[in-house]
């Protein structure tokens, strides 16, 4: 079956995939939880310590918050996108190209579908237990509005199936791994700065709101602050729909692009 | 696997074709509960092509192809759950330990937790890995290697064995080990396809041969029957042989093969004017054997190279 059709593929056995992945993190554990660990500390250093200084406030939403308590959840942002998206791209390609280790679990009663869902259930994972860590970090100097704030777990792994299905559908088109590096310039790099992310949107023209408004980050980072900062609007309702359909839009692409790849 | 289960593999008029070009063009074979089935040929027969759509790795272009009488196509995983596979690749998962490799396979098997140590651990010791159980796999040898990938291909404990060149770039001692190992598979009755260059694995290991060229079956049949019917008992190679031989031997009609510097003639045990030959013209420059599997191959294969 190809095309959406392959979705009928997909099994629970994906969780297997998912548990190899999870035994292998778990091995260097220590190491993948200092990443989000300090990398928080050391931007809100940077940012809290330094920067701030020179900003002071920043008008958000018609309220006054320190520059600080503004970055804070775009910090959350970015590393939910980094952690599925690199997982998804890297790592994925790695075990994919390298290891050979698709083609032994494919001799299995796993299909493609479930390696590669199992895969993206995996990058998403990874970016709820970066979040989960960096959030309890922020926590700690008052960043986060409980019970609020609760809300970024199930939304981490929301935007990890986001950007990690976008990660993969790159995965099953790149050529050879330096290429990853185009859509990273192309994608996750313009994102990273105008998302939201170091300064407000309304910042930018009435054209480049719209442009941001089309990219996944700027929801991500609209929502992880809303739920930081514990304002509940309806209009994020429509954020976490763009994200749904974003993931919901690409993952059959995912499926077709990495069974071309592979199945010949 | 039903006890009255006829052929553990049915393919009849298999094709595959990559883009333009054919790789597989329309065999049939089958293999019988308990044999071990060798497909010989050179690189790009299609053998690899072949025991791909087999394991349902490749989709295949036409023709039917039954695995416990179950089609490939619309029921792929349950005949994945009952084959184990030794692909041509070490694809050994780099990031775990050798006791890992295999418990992580099992799992992928969907085999209880609580079985997956006990049977990987049996599987280590039969492949006399023990020892190695908490090392990387990026530590063992080649040979250690091939036999921890052989243990897991058994992890599930299959009906089917397919192996894609088992030993290819092992050194002697390793290829023996692994073969011991498939000798004792084989006795316990362990039904096996393999593809294979080494004509010395094929007739140890094999009771029935396929040899394939350019995507078709060229002949098939038990090695010793392929021995005699395509180059006798005997064999005789003449290195530089004399304007003397080529006439004698051209005059009776023998079977033989004229290379550059080297004549290659077949012959049977009870053939006199064969050994008119070994007696007449042999000189140092000349080896009296017994036909092989290679010989057999050579001839039907051609001896030009491959890429």
């Amino acid at each position: 079956m190809t095309g959406p059709l392959q979705v009928a593929n997909i099994s629970w056995r994906f969780i297997r995939v998912w548990n190899r992945n999870t035994l292998v993190y778990r091995k260097i554990w220590l190491v993948n939880f200092i990443v989000p660990l300090f990398e928080p500390l050391l931007y809100l250093a940077a940012f809290g310590v330094g920067l701030s200084v020179l900003i002071g406030k920043v008008s958000y939403n018609g309220e006054d918050i320190s520059y600080i308590v503004f970055i804070a959840p775009a910090l959350l942002a970015i590393a939910i996108m980094y952690n599925s998206f690199f997982e998804n791209t890297f790592a994925s390609f790695v075990r994919m190209y390298y290891q050979k280790t698709f083609d032994a679990m494919m001799a299995t009663p796993l299909s493609l579908e479930d390696i590669i869902t199992g895969e993206i259930v995996w990058g998403a994972t990874k970016a709820v237990i970066a979040a989960a860590i960096m959030l309890a970090v922020l926590s700690l100097f008052g960043y986060a509005h409980y019970p609020h704030a609760l809300l970024i777990l199930p939304l981490s792994f929301l935007g990890g199936l986001a950007f990690g299905t976008a990660g993969m559908v790159c995965t099953g088109l790149v050529p050879s791994i330096d290429m990853f590096n185009l859509p990273i310039f192309l994608f996750i790099t313009p994102m990273f700065l105008f998302g939201g992310t170091f300064f407000p949107i309304s910042a930018l023209p009435g054209w480049a709101q719209k442009l941001s408004y089309g990219l996944p980050l700027t929801h991500l980072v609209d929502l992880c602050r809303a739920f930081c900062l514990g304002q509940m609007t309806q209009s994020l309702i429509w954020s976490i729909l763009y994200l749904t359909i974003f993931f919901a839009m690409l993952f059959p692409v995912a499926l077709i692009v990495m069974r071309r790849r592979l199945i010949n | 696997m039903g006890e009255n289960q006829r052929f553990i593999i049915e393919v009849a008029k298999l094709r595959k074709e990559f883009g333009g070009t054919t790789a597989v063009d329309g065999i049939s074979f089958h293999l019988v509960p308990g044999e071990c089935l060798g497909l010989l040929g050179p690189n790009g027969a299609g053998k690899t092509s072949t025991i791909r759509m087999v394991y349902g790795f490749s989709p295949k272009t036409s023709g039917s192809l039954k695995v416990f009488g179950l089609d490939i196509d619309s029921r792929p995983r349950e005949i994945k759950a009952k084959i184990g596979v030794c692909q041509q690749e070490n694809n050994l998962d780099p990031d775990l330990s050798v006791l890992q490799n295999l418990e992580i396979f099992a799992r992928y098997f969907s085999i209880a937790r609580k079985e997956t140590r006990q049977r990987a651990l049996e599987l280590l010791k039969f492949m006399a890995l023990e020892s190695r159980k908490d090392d990387k796999v990026t530590s063992l040898s080649g040979g250690m290697m091939r036999r921890l990938v052989l243990a897991r291909a058994l992890i599930n404990n299959p009906d089917l064995l397919i192996l894609d060149e088992p030993t290819t770039g092992l050194d002697p001692q390793a290829r023996h080990q692994v073969w011991e190992r498939l000798e004792l598979l084989r006795a316990n009755g362990l039904s096996i396809l393999l593809t294979t260059h080494y004509m010395d694995e094929a007739s140890r290991l094999c009771e029935r041969l396929i040899i394939m060229d350019h995507g078709s079956i060229l002949v098939e049949g038990k090695p010793a029957d392929l021995i005699r019917s395509y180059a006798g008992d005997h064999v005789v190679e003449i290195v530089n042989p004399s304007l003397d031989v080529t006439d004698f031997v051209n005059a009776h009609e023998f079977r033989h093969d004229s290379l550059d510097h080297r004549m290659i003639i077949y012959g049977k045990e009870a053939d006199r004017l064969f050994e008119v030959i070994g007696d007449r013209f042999c000189g140092q420059t000349c080896i009296k054997r017994l036909a092989t599997l290679e010989d057999v191959f050579l001839r039907l294969t051609g001896r030009e190279l491959r890429e």
